[in-house]
């Protein structure tokens, strides 16, 4: 079985700054990391190749620094890793990164024919869930989406059933290879590596491809060409005009506090009394 | 099977990477280990980078490195509750001469430096921790790291992992760090637009200020607050010695916000967005706490070695001088096809009392007992120098000899005239 | 993998390729699933209006399900919540939702009558059926938009929505390209008045389908046990704690109050994170999005992550020790002090009095 996985390299978004005069984000020094979402899909891509013998190939488009992350899916156990790095790609929205990252799958595919392909659930930059749907669309995928667990995959059948995540409720879905999974958080725990490992992967070269070694024919179709979405500005959320009214509770005790508050609350609000009794 | 290296270089610092970009140089097959997710990333703080030290390693490569501002002025201030009196120096010395001193963020600077030592064809691996030595007998013949199959084996093992050195303690190498040789530092970056802080600052392009503040605001424990401009953030923090920090109660934190409290510093920093805060050690226990530093088949270089000047609040410089020369060692040894025992690695030591490192140790090393023994130094005096440029600065029509006079009567009433002289001996005594 | 599967997500439709003129009107994917429509395709209708209004075209509803007289309901319920038209397709396939038929069906639908606007309910469903017909009409779609407007110049929809992990919002645009594709998060838009009399007219839409030209086929569906929990999106009353209530037994205080006041409670990232709450009540950017009449929010700093979840309810009373604490630049009412005094003394107080006067009743 080949599985191949799709992690992208995001700023690590709990360490972003706005620049507190100007707005703009201050990246300096902001680490990157990988998308945590994949991770948990890697796990999982992992735990099958432990449980079914699979080659796993990690994928990603980005600048060549992205290398960095790919390694470290290496380190965990992926036996490839392949970066798709190329000016042509520059200002992808999810539209043009699915259509790269497909081709790029596709090209893969022709060394040793794709079973499965994971992705996040979604991104932390751009988290808008879309490049893995896109993905199996323009590869004619089955779609697993919010995969909570993976019950069992069927190499010899073809067959997989996984469950899968609706609202109020868990999908037992069956369905056939090749499919597209993606992993709902919280669904493994990512492994440790061994020392072996991180030497397998400080020594493994990434494989770089540019579009054509991608096998991309129609240049237009990626980076901001390709793109549909236009970003046509970017700001700071507005604070609030109006400030809260304070209730300094210093000095007073808890009762005489809270007899305030309600006080003011249900003088200022007079149905809310009546809505909270429904 | 295990791997076998010709060098294991514990720690991505600054020592740790001069160390093993120079025996990688010399065509040794050498592995690093840091238990950072990346060189730098346990070492947010802002610093001092002192470009000799830097340029023994790699000559000339301060353009490249990512230095944040050159040091054109020096302050030095003595802080009262709400005043200080200080001096500056402004200028790098003759004309065309370079500065010798930047600032840096070390995240930013220690992964270029790891950068340098990969290219130079050392083997990086990060969010690894060694936990110990492995021996054969007494000599050190490779380390364990934190994973599966951790065992790694090396011919000489360079431990550079920092203030705690714990791995050598572990070991039995070294008696553990006492509390009363480190001090404690809290740091933030204050971020701030260029522009603002080259206003506020006086300064224009890459050019930066340093100021160092003792006295009234380490509360009388033995320390000093500092403050380094980056290029859009402000390195600010206030060190002192753990053991004193003990015995007042004060949390660093405290001592921290009341710094910036401070009527000198807080215009310097009103407005910024404040990024990270950090805490870290520092060794200041000078020559006097320095461990013995080789063995068979190990030496130890840095921080973990105590290699800090405290008096002159240099580590960075110290640290990478000790790496060099004791990679110089190690490298010596192997052209002349020697072993890597305690009696030949004695040259590094060697090397490092002939070197300004332990030159300068040496001349500060009653230092620190001397400001432990002698609190007036931190408050006594402050508060009286600040007084006296404030009662004669101070335009109240009385005689400038009167003040004098006054000023003179205040010292002798807080200290017995002996009492000034001995400080002034001791003080020349240590500065000598 | 065959070549085909791509070419079947047509070349880009380009303004040069297409008259976006031929393209009018905003349409709102109804959420049918297992005969309950997700209450964020009325918010989205609402939403939806006010965009059809301004490009004075008509506002649909799209249908999708089985013959049943839930699909039907479903219509009328749509016409109660603004729609003029309502585009449906019945049929046994559609029963559950899965990706392939949906996707075919709406892409269909999509091709046949060129709306201009499509919106979907950023749920499960809708994300998987927005990421799929997104690509195979090679368009352009803006997640978990936070604002929706008409930008007059070019007469096309700008979506704001937040990036960089919540520190900053974007405006997107999709200029040369139809139809234009959101996905809005439930609860974000407000709930638009049900209108017992409006009504309009019912389009039905036929496509081919057969079951057995579906791969992926439902062995099983598994409701949440504890399904209450889905109520927190849309209870009239929030009690939430955060990581300044100290350690997960504490967080009783939070239920205690939620109980008296018949309200929901929740938690914020890292307590949701550490389990004093399950992941599910984690309220804010990446948790729920709520809108209750009253929030109360303790030990919470107000991070702008946890306030984009939250700014929608009407009163919002926060609870701090610090009284810098951001939460309080958009709290309606703000109390500085130890929320483990706070709480159990607000639980009292209002035990008393709505219980007393409730008994006067
Ligand atoms: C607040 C503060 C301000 C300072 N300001 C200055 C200044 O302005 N100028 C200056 O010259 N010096 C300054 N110093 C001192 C300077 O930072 C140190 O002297 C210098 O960093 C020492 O370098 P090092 O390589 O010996 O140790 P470190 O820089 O501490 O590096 C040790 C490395 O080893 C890693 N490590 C530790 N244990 C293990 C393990 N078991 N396994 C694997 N890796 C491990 C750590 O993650 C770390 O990356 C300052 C220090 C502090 C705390
Ligand atoms: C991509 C991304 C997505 C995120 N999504 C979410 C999200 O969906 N929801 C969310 O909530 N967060 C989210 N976060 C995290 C968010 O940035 C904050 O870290 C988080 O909201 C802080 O939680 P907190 O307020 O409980 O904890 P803190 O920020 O630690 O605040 C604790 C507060 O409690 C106060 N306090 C302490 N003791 C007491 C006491 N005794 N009485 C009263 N007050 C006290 C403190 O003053 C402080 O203000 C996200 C972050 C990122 C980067
Ligand atoms: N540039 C990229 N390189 C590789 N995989 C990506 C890239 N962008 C998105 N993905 C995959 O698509 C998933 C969803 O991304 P997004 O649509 O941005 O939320 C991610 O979790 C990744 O698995």
């Amino acid at each position: 079985m080949h599985i191949v996985v799709c992690v992208k390299q995001v700023p690590d978004s709990s360490q972003i700054r706005v620049h507190p005069v100007t707005n703009t984000i201050m990246r300096q020094g902001v680490p990157a990391v990988v998308n945590p979402y994949d991770l948990v899909s890697l796990e999982e891509a992992l735990r099958l190749k432990d449980r079914l013998g699979a080659r796993v190939t990690v994928l990603s488009m980005g600048p060549k620094m992205a290398a960095e992350s790919l390694k470290k899916c290496v380190a965990l156990g992926a036996d490839a890793a392949v970066l798709i790095t190329d000016r042509v790609f520059a200002g992808s929205d999810t539209l043009a990164t699915s259509y790269a990252l497909s081709a790029a799958i596709r090209r893969i595919g022709q060394d040793e024919p794709v079973d499965m392909v994971f992705c996040g659930k979604q991104t932390i930059d751009g988290d808008t869930a879309q490049v893995g749907p896109g993905i199996a669309r323009r590869l004619g995928l089955q779609q697993l989406t919010y995969v909570s667990r993976i019950e069992t995959v069927d190499p010899a059948a073809r067959e997989i059933v996984v469950h899968r995540r609706a609202e109020g409720g868990v999908q037992v879905l069956q369905t056939k290879l090749p499919c597209l999974v993606t992993m709902l958080e919280g669904a493994n725990t990512l492994r440790f590596a061994s020392m072996d490992d991180m030497f397998r992967a400080a020594r493994y070269d990434v494989v770089e491809w540019d579009h054509k070694a991608a096998g991309i024919t129609e240049v237009d179709r990626c980076g901001l060409k390709g793109s549909p979405t236009v970003v046509k500005k970017v700001f700071a959320p507005q604070p609030r005009a109006i400030k809260a009214e304070m209730l300094d509770a210093t000095g007073k005790s808890a009762s005489e506090t809270v007899d305030a508050l309600l006080s003011t609350l249900f003088a200022k609000h007079p149905n809310l009394e009546a809505e909270i009794r429904q | 099977m295990a791997e076998k290296f010709d060098a294991i270089v514990v720690g991505a610092g600054p020592s740790g990477n001069a160390a093993a970009y120079l025996m990688a140089k010399a065509g040794m097959k050498v592995l690093q280990l840091e238990r950072g997710e990346y060189p730098g990333s346990k070492n947010v703080q802002g610093a001092i980078m002192y470009a000799e030290a830097l340029e023994s390693v790699i000559p000339n490569c301060r353009r490249q490195a990512p230095m944040e501002r050159a040091i054109i002025e020096q302050r030095m201030w003595v802080m009262d509750d709400n005043s200080y009196v200080g001096s500056h120096y402004r200028g790098t010395g003759d004309a065309g001469e370079q500065p010798n001193r930047y600032t840096i963020i070390r995240a930013n600077f220690d992964k270029w430096f790891s950068k340098k030592v990969q290219d130079a064809g050392a083997l990086l691996i990060c969010e690894t921790t060694v936990i110990e030595l492995l021996k054969e007998g007494e000599r050190v013949v490779g380390v364990r790291t934190d994973r599966a199959n951790g065992e790694i084996f090396a011919d000489i093992v360079v431990l550079a992992d920092g203030v705690n050195s714990l791995i050598a303690t572990k070991s039995g190498l070294r008696p553990p760090v006492k509390a009363q040789d480190v001090a404690l530092a809290v740091k933030e970056m204050h971020f701030l637009p260029k522009q603002v802080i080259e206003d506020r600052f006086n300064i224009s392009g890459d050019d930066g200020v340093v100021i160092e503040m003792f006295g009234k605001i380490t509360k009388g424990m033995v320390g000093t607050g500092f403050l380094y401009t980056n290029k859009e953030s402000i390195s600010l923090g206030i060190g002192c010695m753990v053991e004193d920090f003990k015995k007042s109660g004060v949390s660093p934190y405290q001592l921290l916000e009341d710094m910036k409290n401070h009527p000198a510093v807080k215009p310097l920093i009103a407005g910024s967005e404040v990024k990270e805060y950090s805490a870290h050690l520092i060794p200041e226990g000078g020559y006097n706490a320095i461990p013995t530093i080789h063995g068979d088949g190990w030496v130890i270089c840095g921080d973990s070695g105590g290699f800090v000047n405290a008096v002159h609040r240099e580590g960075s410089n110290l640290a990478m001088t000790t790496g060099r020369l004791a990679a110089e060692a190690i490298v010596t040894l192997r052209d002349e096809g020697k072993d890597y025992t305690a009696a030949n690695l004695r040259r590094y030591r060697q090397a490092l009392e002939e070197s300004f490192v332990m030159k300068d140790l040496k001349k500060y090393r009653d230092m620190p007992q001397i400001l432990h023994g002698n609190r007036q130094f931190l408050t006594a005096y402050p508060e009286l120098l600040t007084n006296a440029a404030h009662t004669l600065l101070k335009v109240d029509g009385v005689d400038k000899l009167s003040k004098e006079k006054q000023i003179k009567r205040n010292f002798v009433a807080r200290r017995s005239r002996f009492g000034l002289v001995g400080d002034a001996i001791k003080l020349v005594r240590a500065f000598r | 993998m065959s070549a085909e599967e791509t070419n079947s997500a047509a070349a880009p439709r380009r303004a040069g390729g297409i008259d976006l003129g031929t393209w009018k009107g905003v349409w709102v994917n109804v959420e049918l699933e297992r005969g309950r429509v997700h209450p964020v395709s009325w918010e989205l209708l609402g939403e939806g209006r006010k965009l059809a209004d301004h490009l004075g075209v008509p506002l649909s509803g799209v249908v999708l399900g089985p013959d049943d007289a839930a699909t039907g309901e479903a219509c009328a319920e749509a016409f109660r919540h603004g729609a003029d038209t309502v585009y449906v397709v019945r049929h046994p396939v559609l029963e559950h939702y899965r990706t392939d038929p949906y996707a075919k069906v709406f892409t269909e639908l999509v091709e046949r009558h060129k709306p201009e606007i499509l919106l979907l309910g950023a749920t499960t469903l809708g994300r998987d059926l927005a990421g799929a017909i997104a690509t195979t009409l090679s368009t352009g779609l803006t997640a978990d938009c936070t604002e929706l407007r008409i930008d007059d110049e070019t007469r096309s929809l700008a979506a704001t929505r937040p990036t960089f992990g919540g520190t900053l919002l974007c405006t997107i645009h999709t200029l040369e390209y139809r139809p234009q594709m959101a996905t809005v998060r439930p609860r974000v838009m407000a709930m638009p008045k049900r209108d017992e009399g409006h009504s309009g007219t019912i389009v039905t839409e036929s496509v081919t389908l057969a079951e057995e030209d579906v791969v992926t086929k439902i062995l099983s569906y598994i409701p949440d046990a504890n399904a209450d929990n889905a109520q927190l999106a849309y209870a009239d009353v929030v009690v939430a704690g955060g990581r300044g209530l100290g350690k997960a037994e504490n967080f009783r205080l939070v239920r205690e109050l939620a109980a008296v006041l018949g309200g929901e409670y929740g938690g914020s990232r890292p307590v949701a994170q550490a389990g004093w709450v399950s992941g599910d009540r984690q309220i804010g950017q990446t948790g729920k999005t709520i809108r209750p009449k009253l929030y109360i929010a303790a030990g919470i700093s107000g991070a702008i992550q946890h306030r984009v979840g939250v700014e929608g309810a009407d009163v919002i009373i926060a609870i701090n020790n610090d009284p810098k604490a951001p939460i309080f630049d958009f709290a309606t009412y703000g109390v500085v002090g130890d929320a483990l005094q706070i709480l159990p003394a607000l639980t009292e107080a209002l035990r008393a009095r709505l219980g007393h006067s409730a008994a006067a009743e």
